[in-house]
């Protein structure tokens, strides 16, 4: 059991989407039970395998149906993986549960396949996460895609549009992704990306030009994916128009999965000197990123819609991530990895937070804030933490993944970097002083209108406390309580995960 | 010119493949009807599809199923095979292509009846009302 825990991982929800689509209306309330106990599996089986790679210190390999690579395909979770293997299990896990209400409202009817799409996403997030064969990394790829589509289509009205250009353009990507896999594979017989590292290592690929080729189509594709700006008009519209579980399964999880992949291509298929020596694009990708920040919160400034606004700051953190990984130094590696972790259960509380108010509003502007300390204490509260968190105030995890991030700007010499960091956290500072004084001193606008009629007496109706019902409550709760735990134990994150999985020669 | 004339014919492959890619993305990216872009992402995909699908193929080779001599000994001659695994990677790789199309049609449906109408500009004119 223990032994295949990585394999497990994977096809335990997928068989969980299988019997989800077959049960049929008759298991409607069963399929909310089957899905939450499919990915807690997961998650116990990424936990496992997560000890045994931090005990051990060095990578699980399982070899799918015992063929050895490289012609066989192999599943390799190191430290880099393992940690972004939880952190898809518990993302999804907490979505799961939080879904009870939300799910059923966005999905009157047939819900198990809505659940179905869920389970196959996540066991396709996972797959590319696991995965140590570039080919099997696309088909993982397309997988978790085709099933975010159908997710985020059961938004209606707005969204199928909104749906068709991001198929449009993820077509796009994934298809770049496998021409450039294409040249990769004509220049060395194989796909394993161990394999791979050992080969394109030989100096007549290393200027061989179809290689670079190879290269640059597979980053395109995966900047695509992961909306680097200005690749990213696709992501804004999509995400907002979703349900809200949607919203809250798709928006940390996609994004941050494809800079995992980016990550996994630079340097483990590539080397570091090939990277900053051969291809030699830091410059340019550092400034594409620093305006992907500085933009992307800007625009986000500038929405009034709170959901909209939320995916533009994806955008902009898809910036510091793409920053700190072509850095070229440890503090920038350890702070994009790092944030990526931080990222996830940020952009996860965040629209948690939202959803909820949303739940209970039924409006999506900015007046939905308008006197939320009074009427959702613990909501606010909690979205008050996420908010200290993107903005980079300690001892949030955001604070930190910025302190390494900052660090390896100034170390590397990038002050173009570095300053938008430090502009965008101002403008995340101003984005939610905005939004979060709404919520501390706006008045009720059924309280403002009580105290202008000047009742006898003076009865000030007493605000009542709406909250968010509990299964939406606890998850909110628990990541909220997540920023603060990643934050604390930066630490034992940095020394037990990330500094194993920082590649040579950086 | 002669040689540029073999630089073409000995890969032709490949400039087939490169024109078909070109002629994909044109209809993904410029056509305003989103049929004409769902055929656009049909001939994009198929285009790289070829691409890798052709290089498996080799001049007299044979089907990659183990040889026996008369003597029963196995003819080990890795030469005489073709490689199987850019088709068997096209495979799958088919039908993920498939599985998109599928879903996009679908989307297309949806959109159809929601905006009436399949041409971008008027849908994005029916979203601003």
């Amino acid at each position: 059991m223990m032994d295949h825990a990585p394999a497990l991982m994977i096809v335990v929800p997928v068989f969980a989407s299988l019997v989800l689509t077959l049960i049929g209306p008759l298991g409607q309330r069963a399929a909310y039970g089957l899905l939450i106990l499919s990915i807690a599996g997961s998650l116990a089986a990424a936990l496992v395998t997560l000890v045994q790679v931090v005990q051990t210190g060095q990578a699980v390999y399982y070899r799918m149906g015992d063929w050895m690579p490289p012609m066989g395909i192999e599943l390799v979770i190191d430290h880099l993986s393992a940690g972004v293997l939880v952190l898809i299990c518990a993302c999804a896990l907490l979505t799961a549960i939080y879904s009870m209400h939300t799910a059923r409202q966005d999905n009157p009817d047939r819900l198990n396949h809505y659940y179905a799409l869920f389970a196959l996403l996540v066991a396709g997030l996972l797959g590319m996460t696991a995965t140590g064969d570039v080919f099997n990394l696309y088909v993982l790829l397309e997988i978790s895609a085709l099933s975010s589509y159908g997710l985020l289509a059961r938004g209606k009205g707005k969204a199928y549009y909104a749906t068709f250009r991001y198929l449009i353009m993820g077509t796009i990507g994934a298809s770049f992704y496998l021409l450039g896999v294409g040249y990769i594979y004509i220049m060395t017989g194989s796909l394993n990306m161990a394999d791979l590292s050992e080969i394109l290592r030989r100096p007549e690929l290393e200027e061989s030009v179809s290689v670079r080729i190879g290269f640059t189509l597979i980053i395109l594709g995966v900047w695509i994916k992961m909306a680097l700006f200005p690749l990213h008009a696709w992501l804004p519209n999509a995400y907002s128009r979703a349900g809200t579980t949607t919203a809250c399964l798709i928006a940390p999880l996609m994004t941050k999965v494809s800079v995992y992949v980016m990550l996994r291509i630079m340097f483990t298929v590539f080397c570091v000197d090939y990277i900053f020596q051969q291809i030699a694009w830091s410059r340019l990708v550092i400034y594409l990123a620093s305006a992907a920040a500085v933009l992307g919160m800007i625009t986000a400034l500038s929405q009034r819609d709170l959901r909209k606004m939320l995916t533009y700051i994806i955008v902009a953190e898809i910036g510091y991530l793409t920053g700190g990984a072509w850095l070229a130094n440890t503090a920038g590696y350890t702070g994009a990895v790092y944030h990526i972790l931080a990222d996830g259960l940020m952009t996860l509380c965040l629209f948690m937070a939202v959803g909820a108010v949303i739940y209970r509003t039924g409006q999506s502007t900015a007046a939905a804030m308008q006197g939320l300390f009074q009427r959702m204490p613990v909501t606010a509260g909690v979205l008050l933490v996420a908010a200290a968190s993107v903005v980079g105030v300690p001892p949030t995890c955001g604070f930190f993944s910025k302190w390494y991030l900052l660090q390896g700007a100034v170390k590397a010499g990038e002050w173009v970097f570095a300053a938008a960091l430090i502009i965008a956290g101002l403008v995340a500072a101003i984005l939610f002083f905005r939004l979060l004084e709404r919520a501390f001193f706006g008045r009720l606008a059924d309280a403002v209108t009580e105290k202008k009629s000047k009742k006898p007496h003076g009865t000030a109706r007493k605000i009542r406390i709406q909250e968010a019902p509990l299964t939406m409550l606890l998850p909110l709760v628990f990541t909220g309580a997540a920023l603060f735990g990643l934050g604390i134990y930066t630490n034992e994150v940095v020394q037990y995960l990330i500094r194993w999985s920082v590649p040579a020669g950086i | 010119m002669d040689d540029l004339f073999f630089f073409i014919i000995a890969k032709y492959n490949y400039w087939a493949a490169i024109v078909l890619l070109f002629i994909g993305l044109f209809g993904m990216i410029v056509r305003n009807n989103l049929m004409k872009k769902i055929i656009g992402m049909v001939i994009f995909q198929t285009a790289i599809l070829l691409f890798i699908v052709s290089i498996g193929a080799k001049r007299g080779a044979t089907v990659p199923i183990l040889k026996f001599s008369p003597d029963k000994q196995p003819m080990l001659d890795a030469a005489t095979y073709a490689n199987p695994l850019p088709h068997v990677l096209i495979l799958t790789a088919i039908v993920v292509g498939v599985a998109v199309l599928g879903v996009a049609l679908a989307l297309l449906q949806k959109i159809q009846r929601v905006h009436g109408t399949i041409e971008e500009d008027e849908i994005l004119e029916d979203m601003r009302k």
